[in-house]
């Protein structure tokens, strides 16, 4: 939900940023994503990468 | 929802959910248990590396070295976290827990974790070390235990965010969720990443312990391993941080210098926190530069940044709220009249105060790829984490604790003279230690080892006298620490099973003991600023901040330094 009301009815605009910080799955989402595809995935795919010695 | 399963507590006026309380004081119990158990172990090993004293032969010592390290590293600290995010939840919002009986049974499959596994360790069989690498096999019952500790982890992780859900349906609060609540959300989600990747890492190689499973690939166990290894103390950083802001309401009535910047600092941490694990790796030869240097150095100066903001805005907000009751003389009188014989106090400020100049710079030097190759696997790294888990996180969970015995477990604070004194003990003692390490470390002696002066060995290795010398240093301070820790656990024991109950209010009064009551920061005529000094409304933070950025930046230019000494390219 974007916005909220005020005391007189009039709807308020919610920042985006307080809109990310304020739902927890978001950010659980990105606190999994963020290192899964920078340290795990990235890293793993170097390691399958290294060619096995003949 | 039925007021009969609430209680008010008198003095801090926060309300406890019945069954939340209850697993926060089992949770918590457990903690204190496990504590013990590893202090014990620390103080084995600290007399083993101590090379005058050399206690214990090698076999026993990686085993109690495994001990120490599992439950120190994870049984205690876990457990306790557990404990915090109920409280940050139900107790702060105010509001149900969500699934009692199925955060009960996460108690249980923590506590039966806890067991199976120190059994492993004490049979003899699994003397491999927290981290367990493959290929060197433990008794299967070690990595089964750590994986029924997790999974009991993370379902008291799933209740947390429940229990959120809880009160926002329920709508116990306005707006957005408090602070404090909101780094133990920080401190939940990345403990849900490092327990899933212990799944993805132990169940495989538990599996591979019992001949279901070939072969495990070392470099993979590697990176997989020190998601969940790393990470997990960076789940205490978000952790004690939270408690710091905590602590800060508790005694002062503090509010965040800026709330917005702080919860962007979680933030930080949330995203960027848990890549620091690849400075385990900086010398491992499968991963690229591009790799190591992504996740140590740009993504990880994003969450030292955070931890910088927490560290000026705690100490900032604390001389705001000093400032506004009248104590500006100076730069520094706000700090020198805060309440330093309050252990919720002092055990807070010491583990800021050691986390950021300790743990906190050393981290960084560890982080960067090009010096952390003086140190890589020294003692150093346990000379900074003890710095930053220890100071950092075991100190401001004990101080939390002397907030707890009377809140949360209705008991007057037992010995109060000695609780007085125990951070102290404690910080000092394990300052001193740590330090001792790095510069033992920065020597070139090495962590793991049981005997530093390589006796009989066919390939040996004389160190400088300056070295042993600092082991010794260590060895003191060590036992000091321990002291003070064993202080810790007799004050909270008998508190809590024999100390006399809390009548009207606690034995620490009632200025120390509120949180939701604390007495309003009131502004001052013309704002902050006018009772700071230049213009600033902490100007005695800001010049700490200074002091901070010039250590660190000396400390780092003296590493750069070294570094052209120990490798000559002439």
């Amino acid at each position: 939900m974007s916005d909220e009301t005020t005391g007189s009815g009039a709807p308020v605009r919610v920042p985006f940023m307080q809109r990310v910080l304020d739902n927890p799955f978001i950010l659980l989402f990105i606190g999994i994503v963020f290192p899964a595809v920078f340290y795990i995935i990235w890293g793993i795919m170097e390691i399958v990468n290294i060619p096995i010695a003949p | 929802m039925s007021n009969a399963t609430f209680r008010t507590c008198p003095e801090s006026g926060l309300q406890f959910h019945k069954p939340a309380e209850l697993l926060m004081r089992a949770h918590a119990v457990v903690a204190v248990v496990i504590l013990l158990i590893g202090g014990i172990a620390a103080l084995l090993v600290t007399l083993t590396r101590w090379p005058a004293i050399h206690l214990l032969p090698a076999d026993r010592f990686y085993q109690l070295l495994t001990t120490h390290g599992v439950n120190m590293l994870i049984f205690w600290i876990i457990s306790f976290e557990i404990a915090v995010l109920y409280f940050c939840s139900s107790t702060l919002l105010r509001c149900r827990l969500a699934t009692p009986k199925i955060a009960w049974l996460g108690f249980t499959l923590m506590l039966v974790g806890i067991i199976v596994n120190n059994a492993a360790v004490a049979s003899g069989t699994a003397s491999v070390m927290m981290t367990s690498y493959v290929p060197m096999p433990a008794n299967p019952n070690f990595y089964l235990g750590l994986i029924l500790f997790a999974v009991g982890a993370l379902i008291g992780c799933f209740v947390f965010l429940g229990t959120l859900v809880i009160a926002k349906d329920e709508k116990t609060y306005e707006g957005s969720i408090p602070l404090v609540t909101f780094g133990a959300l920080t401190a939940c989600i990345i403990a849900v990443f490092t327990i899933a990747s212990g799944a993805i890492v132990l169940i495989p190689t538990w599996l591979w312990s019992l001949g279901y499973v070939n072969h495990i690939d070392a470099a993979m166990y590697r990176i997989v391993w020190w998601a969940l290894g790393h990470s997990s103390q960076q789940i205490n950083v978000a952790a004690h941080v939270a408690v710091w802001y905590a602590i800060a309401a508790i005694v002062f009535g503090a509010r965040p210098l800026s709330e917005k910047v702080s919860r962007v600092a979680f933030f930080l941490y949330i995203a960027f926190l848990q890549l620091a694990s690849a400075h385990h790796l900086l010398v491992d030869p499968g991963l690229s530069a591009e790799w190591k240097i992504f996740n140590t150095s740009y993504a990880m100066y994003l969450a030292v940044l955070a931890s910088m903001v927490h560290g000026l805005t705690v100490p900032g907000s604390i001389e705001v709220a000093q400032r506004a009751k009248g104590l500006t003389n100076g730069l520094f009188e706000w700090l020198r009249k805060a309440p330093w014989s309050n252990p919720i106090f002092s055990g807070m400020f010491i583990s800021l105060v050691g986390f950021g100049f300790i743990g906190g710079i050393s981290g960084v030097v560890m982080g960067t790829e090009q010096i952390n190759i003086i140190i890589h696997n020294t003692i150093y790294v346990p000379g900074h984490f003890h710095a930053t888990v220890v100071i950092g996180t075991t100190l401001a969970f004990m101080s939390l604790t002397y907030f707890l015995i009377p809140v949360l477990f209705r008991k007057q604070v037992a010995f109060a003279g000695l609780a007085k004194w125990q951070p102290y003990l404690f910080g000092i003692g394990m300052s001193v230690f740590t330090l001792a390490m790095m510069g033992a470390g920065t020597l070139g002696v090495e962590r793991r080892h049981w005997d530093m002066a390589f006796t009989n060995s066919a390939l040996g290795f004389e160190y400088p006298a300056s070295a042993f010398t600092l082991m010794g240093i260590m060895g003191i301070s060590g036992v000091v620490a321990i002291l003070g820790g064993a202080i810790f656990i007799l004050v909270t024991v008998v508190s809590v099973f024999f100390g006399k109950s809390v009548e009207s209010e606690s034995s620490y009064g009632i200025a120390t003991t509120r949180l939701s009551r604390a007495d309003p920061v009131l502004v001052p005529d013309g704002g902050h600023e006018a009772a700071g000094k230049w213009g600033f409304a902490a100007p005695g933070t800001f010049v700490l901040a200074l002091f901070f950025l010039m250590i660190f930046v000396l400390y780092y230019a003296v590493n750069w330094k070294y570094l052209a000494s120990v490798w000559p390219m002439s």
